[in-house]
């Protein structure tokens, strides 16, 4: 087969019927532009809210929680030990929040290759002194440089910075905190502690997680300052938080660390369940949009083929006559949906990314994420390869049935129709 | 080596159509080479439909036909195309150039496709023969821009451009005035004159049939003379 001979005729179809040609290729433009922008921003404000989710919730945690022993006393008699026990009024007990020999746990974790980062952290609740009112509240002492690389809790801070909390006695509270106790940067504010301590501490910054339940009540310390706070030692900690290289493995690892540290510990993903399906949802919802406008787009072209092979039917029967066989107009009439498929595609690669760039800088404010200030966008490689894939096989399908047609024209119908 | 160019052995065809008819009767005929030869006959007498098996493009009949003692009964689509392209120079009625290329690119089509000789010895072939028609000042103009006449030389250039084993020509001057069927007849002349072309032509121009070699009259799908 002489190919460029094909694709010489095939580009001469196409000039001669600029316009269709045209009209077909915007339609493919538009389609690939539509879904490369709305896959972006999709996944942008995926990525978005999963941060959301992700930045507060570790992969794993670790903690003690207050619960009833598993093993009771009746267990351990022989004289039961067949028997069917049943216990009431079991009370839980209280084995203290600090996680055991936290720092050999840490060590442990941190030589597991599975694992990304360690960040411990130490949670007590609190009252702040607001003249003569107590408002509880909830101290969250954090590892400075593990709890930014793990959750990016810069990027909640209104004021501030978050290395003023190396400062000893430095706090960062929560927007609603502030706002309900008229207390904004550089004010001292008092606390209280469950043991009864008291103390000042040294507002250095302003959160906002963007959820008003917990700005209300949140605020954010150093955890030195937090074990000074609760008089205890600099290995007492009441949560250990990890992150993973693969999020997937968080289930199966969490059972794992549960029964090896014997502590309690909660994945990403029972905490999150119901967040899973909506990203689903969300990424489902984009893709089948983009395949939709990219089908009609794909009628477009059926068509305007279509048409161009009863307007090129005595030039098929001339070129079948004069030696070409089926399979060359085959590969003519193909060669037409792919330059309009390829054209196409690439216009729409670049005008989708040009829409994506407009709309990255639509202002998005939101309460949620203070340092957001436009609509998200994802600008993933990916896309763009999904994108031009789609556009060429979406033509190739739609160019294949009046290609076939076309290579089965009898010419001698043609011909002595004439 | 026979002289044989074009042979069929029992040739029938049939016409399903509104109903089962038989437009071509048990035909054997040859043609040598050389030869410039027409075939005559009425409306319906199967002479076009003759024609069209001869030339490869239809495939449905009983019987054998051999071009150039090859037997081509039976052969794939592909090959067929490939001995059309070789061996048969076609001229129609109506001159079926592709308007998008001008004259010269169309005729050089067939020469590409075949691809025996590079772009520039085939335009410079294409060229001569346009020459020799008197179409060379035309060659850059779009089909439509020419006449009738000119059209129907652009395509006789372009059944020429592979050096044919046969040129068959369909009612070549069915479209054309006078002066202008007198030039293409005498084009045809020439070439088997001078070249020692082979030709068959359909017609049912019995001036233009009278004037060549051999005359084969048909009637009802039977060879008659």
């Amino acid at each position: 087969m002489n190919h460029r001979l094909v694709q010489n005729i095939a580009f001469h179809m196409l000039r001669a019927r600029l316009k269709q040609t045209i009209i077909a290729a915007v339609g493919v433009t538009f389609g690939i532009a539509m879904f490369i922008s709305l896959v972006s921003f999709m996944n942008g404000m995926n990525d978005l809210l999963d941060g959301l989710m992700l930045n507060r919730t570790p992969h794993i945690r670790l903690y003690n929680e207050i619960k009833p022993v598993e093993s009771q006393p009746v267990i351990l008699s022989e004289e039961y030990k067949n028997n069917i026990n049943f216990i009431s009024s079991i009370k839980p007990k209280d084995r203290g929040k600090a996680i055991y020999n936290s720092q050999t746990i840490i060590d442990v974790l941190k030589k597991d290759k599975r694992v990304l980062d360690v960040a411990p952290k130490v949670v007590t609740p609190v009252f702040f002194h607001s003249g003569t009112i107590e408002i509880s509240g909830v101290i969250n002492g954090i590892a400075i440089a593990a709890e930014e690389s793990l959750f990016k809790f810069s990027d909640y801070i209104r004021e501030g910075k978050i290395t003023d909390l190396e400062q000893n006695n430095s706090i960062i509270i929560g927007a609603g905190l502030a706002t309900k106790m008229m207390l904004s940067v550089g004010d001292v504010i008092k606390i209280t502690t469950p043991k009864g301590n008291l103390a000042s501490l040294k507002i250095v910054g302003i959160s906002q997680i963007g959820i008003a339940e917990i700005d209300d009540v949140m605020s954010t310390t150093s955890i030195s300052t937090a074990q000074k706070l609760l008089g205890e030692a600099t290995n007492y900690m009441t949560d250990i938080q990890l992150k993973l290289h693969d999020i997937e493995m968080a289930p199966q690892m969490a059972k794992e660390f549960r029964s090896k540290f014997e502590l309690d510990a909660i994945d990403y993903q029972t905490a999150n369940a119901q967040f899973e399906t909506g990203t689903r949802i969300r990424t489902i919802i984009s893709y089948s949009v983009g395949v939709v406008l990219l089908i009609v787009a794909g009628f477009g072209i059926y068509n305007i083929l279509n048409m161009l092979i009863y307007e090129k039917m005595d030039s098929i029967a001339i070129l079948k006559a004069t030696g070409f066989s089926g399979s060359d107009v085959k590969w003519i009439f193909l060669l037409l949906s792919l330059i309009i498929g390829v054209t196409g595609g690439v216009f729409g690669l670049f005008f989708g990314f040009i829409f994506s760039r407009i709309i990255d800088v639509i202002p998005f404010v939101t309460a949620s994420l203070p340092t957001v200030k436009t609509y998200p966008m994802n600008y993933n490689p990916i896309f763009y390869v999904i994108g031009i894939t789609f556009a060429i096989v979406t033509t190739l399908v739609a160019g294949l049935f009046p290609a076939l047609k076309a290579s089965k024209v009898d010419p001698v119908e043609i011909i002595r129709g004439k | 080596m026979s002289n044989k160019v074009l042979e069929t052995i029992g040739l029938t065809k049939y016409f399903y159509e509104p109903s089962k008819f038989k437009v071509l009767d048990n035909i054997s005929m040859s043609i040598d080479h050389g030869e410039f030869v027409s075939v005559v006959g009425k409306s319906g007498c199967g002479k076009s439909t003759l024609l069209y098996l001869l030339s490869t493009m239809d495939t449905d009949y009983e019987g054998k036909i051999l071009i150039h003692e090859e037997d081509v009964t039976g052969k794939k689509d592909v090959d067929l195309a490939r001995i059309r392209n070789e061996n048969i120079g076609f001229v129609f009625q109506f001159h079926y150039l592709l308007s998008e290329y001008n004259a010269l690119k169309n005729v050089m089509l067939p020469g590409l496709k075949l691809g025996k000789l590079s772009e520039e010895e085939l335009e410079h072939q294409a060229m001569e023969y346009l020459k020799t028609l008197g179409m060379h000042d035309q060659a850059l103009k779009r089909p439509r821009q020419l006449s009738g006449g000119q059209k129907q030389r652009v395509a006789i250039a372009r059944a020429l451009i592979n050096n044919p084993l046969i040129i068959m020509g369909d009612e070549p001057t069915g479209n054309l005035d006078k002066k202008n069927s007198d030039m293409v007849f005498d084009i045809f002349k020439q070439l088997a004159q001078e070249h020692n072309q082979t030709i068959l032509v359909v017609t049912h121009d019995v001036e233009f049939a009278s004037k060549t070699n051999r005359i084969i009259t048909m009637e009802d799908g039977m060879i008659i003379s």
